[in-house]
C-alpha cells in the first residue's frame, strides 16, 4: 500500500511542484513559508493517502493541506501577524471541513515566481539555481551537481538569494508589458543555460520549463524560439555519441537516430515563428537547427541558408561565439581557407570550441604541426572527458 | 511599504554636473530642470520621504574609538575612489517601483545609483517598543 502512495507522491511533487509551491507563495507571501508548508503536505500525504486513498487531484489536495497547515503555524506565532491580517482578507475562510475551501494551484502563479526567480536584482548564477531548485522542485545536491559545486555552496547560493528577495521586496508578479521583453530575456537564459548546464545533466527540466513558458506566454516568439531550439538540439542527442560513448561529430551523425518526433514539434515551432516575423536570437539558432534537421546528409545541408541565418544572428548578437559559428558556417559554403582567416581574427583564446575549431580548419588546409598544437590546446580545456578523447583521436589522425 | 535608500555614486575625477554648472546661473537652471520636475512627481506620488545633496567627500571627519579614548581624523573613512554624492530616501510598494525611480535619477545625474532598502527606519524606541 505505502509504495504505490509514495510512487504517487513522488509523481505528483515531480509534475506539480512548482505549480503548487507558486500558488502558495502567492497566497502566503513568503517562500520559506511556502516551502515549508509544502514539505508537511507531503508528509501528511504519506499518512493519510493510505488510509484514505489518493485524491483525484493531489495537487490541489497538497495545496490545499499546506496553506491550512502555514496558517496554523502562523496561528501559533506572533511573528505572522501582518501575514496572518493579509490572509484574513483572502476570499476563501480556512475551514477545516469545507469542501470549498481546496486551493487550486494556478499556472499563473508559475509564471509570476519564474519572474521572481529570474529577477535582474540576482546574479545569474542565483537565478538559475532558484528557477530549478523552485520550479522543478529538484533537489539542491543535484542543481549543485549539474553546476558542478558543492550542495553546501548551492545551498547557501538559493538561501541568500531568498533572503534579497525578502529583504528587498522583489515583487511576485509578471512584469508590466513595456518590461516584459526585457526580463523574458532572463528567463530565457536560464533556461538555456540549465539545458547546457556541464555536470548532471538537467535537459528535461529545461525542455519542461521551455514548454511552460512558451504556453503561458503565447504572444512571445522568443519564448517559443527557445522551447523550439531545445527540441531540435534534444532531437540529435541520441546520435551524439556512438555505443561506447564516442563523440559523433555532426557530420558523421546516424541521422536516422534523430528523433523525428522532435524533430516536427521544433519545425512547427519554427515554421510559426516565421509567419509572426519578429526574429530574435532563439528564434534564428532554432531555424539553423531546423536546416540542420531537415538535410537527409551532411552533404545535403542548406550551407548558404545556414549562413545567412548566421549573419542575422550575428548582427543581432555581435557575439564572438556566434562569429565562430558563422565563420565554421562560412567554411562549408566558401572553403577552409576564407573560415580559417575569419576565425583568426576572433578574440576567443581559451574557449575550446574556438581551438578545435581552428584545430580542424588547419588540419583540413593541411597544416598538421599546427593543426596538432590546435587539438591539444582544445583538449586540455575541455571539461568533458569524451570530448577531451575526442579531440585527441584527431591529433593521432594527423 | 517598505523604504529604500537611492545612493548617488560619484567616481574621484567625476563631479555631480550641478558642480560644473555653479558659476553659470542660466546654465545651472537648465540643468536642474530635470531632477526638480522628478523631485516633483516624488513628492505627487508619496514616495518623497527625504532626500540631499553632500559636500565633497574631502569635507568628511572620522570619528572613532571608545569612550575612554576618541580619535578625530580627516576622512573620509574609506580609501575608495568611489564616494556617495547624495542620496535619495523614498517609499516603493516594491523593489521594481524602487528601481523605475532609481532609473530616473540616474537619467537626471549621470551617475549610477545603488537601490538599497531599509531594514528599519525611524528611532530605534519606536522600532522596538
Amino acid at each position: 500500500m505505502t509504495a504505490p502512495v509514495r510512487a504517487a507522491l513522488d509523481g505528483t511533487m515531480r509534475a506539480e511542484h512548482g505549480r503548487c509551491l507558486a500558488t502558495l507563495v502567492r497566497i502566503l507571501g513568503d517562500i520559506d513559508l511556502a516551502e515549508d508548508a509544502l514539505a508537511e503536505a507531503a508528509a501528511r500525504a504519506l499518512e493519510r493517502w493510505p488510509r484514505d486513498g489518493i485524491p483525484d487531484r493531489p495537487g490541489a489536495w497538497l495545496t490545499t493541506v499546506a496553506r491550512r497547515h502555514a496558517l496554523d503555524r502562523l496561528r501559533r506565532e506572533t511573528r505572522g501577524r501582518e501575514l496572518r491580517d493579509q490572509l484574513a482578507r483572502e476570499p476563501t475562510p480556512p475551514t477545516r471541513d469545507a469542501y470549498e475551501d481546496v486551493v487550486e494551484p494556478v499556472d499563473d502563479d508559475q509564471l509570476r515566481m519564474l519572474f521572481t526567480c529570474c529577477h535582474p536584482a540576482l546574479s545569474t548564477e542565483a537565478q538559475v539555481a532558484l528557477t530549478l531548485r523552485l520550479l522543478t522542485g529538484l533537489p539542491t545536491d543535484r542543481v549543485a551537481d549539474a553546476f558542478l559545486v558543492s550542495e553546501s555552496a548551492m545551498a547557501q547560493r538559493i538561501t541568500r538569494a531568498k533572503r534579497k528577495i525578502r529583504d528587498t521586496h522583489i515583487p511576485f508578479r509578471v512584469p508590466l508589458p513595456n518590461q516584459l521583453a526585457d526580463r523574458l530575456q532572463a528567463v530565457l537564459a536560464v533556461i538555456y543555460l540549465s539545458y547546457n548546464a556541464e555536470g548532471r545533466d538537467l535537459r528535461a527540466e529545461a525542455i519542461r520549463l521551455a514548454r511552460l513558458v512558451d504556453r503561458l506566454l503565447p504572444d512571445q516568439p522568443e519564448a517559443a524560439g527557445l522551447l523550439a531550439l531545445l527540441l531540435l538540439t534534444e532531437s540529435r542527442w541520441p546520435a551524439r555519441r556512438d555505443a561506447s560513448g564516442r563523440v559523433v561529430l555532426l557530420r558523421d551523425q546516424d541521422r536516422h537516430r534523430w528523433d523525428r518526433a522532435l524533430i516536427e514539434e521544433g519545425h512547427d515551432l519554427v515554421r510559426a515563428c516565421l509567419r509572426r516575423d519578429q526574429p530574435g536570437p532563439y528564434q534564428l539558432q532554432a531555424a539553423i537547427g531546423a536546416v540542420h534537421a531537415d538535410a537527409a546528409t551532411f552533404e545535403e545541408t542548406d550551407w548558404r541558408q545556414i549562413l545567412q541565418l548566421y549573419d542575422q544572428l550575428l548582427d543581432m548578437t555581435q557575439s564572438p561565439v556566434v562569429a565562430l559559428n558563422r565563420a565554421l558556417a562560412v567554411g562549408e559554403v566558401r572553403g577552409p581557407a576564407k573560415a580559417l582567416a575569419l576565425v583568426e581574427e576572433l578574440d576567443l583564446d581559451g574557449y575550446q570550441p574556438f581551438h578545435a575549431a581552428r584545430a580542424d580548419l588547419l588540419r583540413r588546409l593541411g597544416h598538421g604541426h599546427e593543426a596538432g598544437r590546435e587539438y591539444e590546446r582544445a583538449a586540455g580545456l575541455a571539461n568533458d572527458p569524451a570530448v577531451a578523447a575526442h579531440l585527441d583521436r584527431e591529433r593521432h589522425h594527423l | 511599504m517598505p523604504t529604500y535608500l537611492l545612493s548617488v555614486h560619484a567616481g574621484a575625477e567625476q563631479q555631480p554636473a550641478h558642480d560644473q554648472a555653479d558659476h553659470d546661473p542660466a546654465a545651472m537652471q537648465a540643468m536642474m530642470r530635470p531632477i526638480l520636475d522628478l523631485e516633483e512627481q516624488l513628492a505627487a506620488a508619496g514616495a518623497w520621504v527625504f532626500s540631499g545633496r553632500l559636500t565633497d567627500p574631502g569635507s568628511a571627519t572620522v570619528v572613532r574609538g571608545t569612550a575612554a579614548d576618541h580619535m578625530i581624523t580627516d576622512g573620509p573613512y574609506a580609501e575608495s575612489k568611489e564616494h556617495i554624492a547624495g542620496f535619495y530616501v523614498i517609499d516603493a510598494a516594491d523593489l521594481d517601483e524602487a528601481l523605475d525611480w532609481a532609473r530616473r535619477v540616474t537619467d537626471c545625474v549621470g551617475m549610477p545609483i545603488e537601490v538599497r532598502p531599509f531594514a528599519a527606519t525611524g528611532r530605534m524606541q519606536d522600532q522596538f517598543s
